[in-house]
């Protein structure tokens, strides 16, 4: 029962993960939907799974999952948004600040970003 | 009660794979295929965490290890390729 509550949360998240990728308008409001929605869906499918294999073996297996993806998915979500930054993706038209298009119509002699 | 359980799980997870692959073929930048391709690793790492839950085969939780980290290293790498590109 409680495996059914955190697999459909999880699968849930998931979607919703999937939906903000396929809906917001630039790569870096796609990215942190990514990121985060996803992160927390699979922690949940992590957990459902633990409770329902209840072996010692697979619940290190997925903890050591659970682990990896905490420590590795804002990593790749920070090295995705830098590098299009610095490739100059075409920010949203929303967007309040650009610290670097800012330094660049002041007529800076360096960029200080790189 | 579980087997529908898992049922809809695993097809709610294949429409999220659908509209990330939907992103992954329409993306107008580079930055935004690579998202989709991580989006796509964790959605898989998550199908099969559930496929083996319910069928209780332990040997597939080895491929999602697998799976997680060859999709870290490859974003890295593309982040990075994009990232020498520009400033060459």
């Amino acid at each position: 029962m409680l495996t059914a509550i955190f697999w459909l949360t999880g699968s849930v998240f998931a979607l919703l993960a999937a939906i903000g990728v396929l809906r917001m308008p630039d790569v870096f409001t796609r990215m942190q939907a990514s990121t985060k929605a996803s992160t927390l869906g699979l922690g949940c499918l992590l957990v459902g799974a633990a409770l329902q294999m209840g072996d010692f073996g697979s619940f290190i297996r997925v903890a050591s999952i659970g682990a990896f993806v905490l420590i590795t998915t804002p990593v790749a979500g920070h090295v995705i948004a830098r590098a299009s930054y610095y490739a100059d993706v075409p920010l949203w038209k929303g967007t309040i600040l650009d610290e670097r298009r800012l330094q660049a119509e002041k007529g800076a002699t360096k960029d200080p970003t790189l | 009660m579980l087997q529908l359980c898992s049922q809809i799980t695993l097809g709610t997870l294949g429409i999220a794979l659908v509209l990330a692959f939907v992103r992954l073929v329409k993306g107008p930048t580079l930055p935004d295929r690579i998202v989709a391709m991580d989006l796509f690793g964790m959605l898989v790492v998550g199908f099969i965490v559930v496929l083996a839950g319910t069928t209780g085969v332990h040997a597939t939780l080895d491929a999602a290890v697998v799976i997680a980290l060859i999709g870290f290293l490859g974003t890295v790498a593309y982040a990075t390729y994009v990232e020498r590109g520009q400033r060459q």
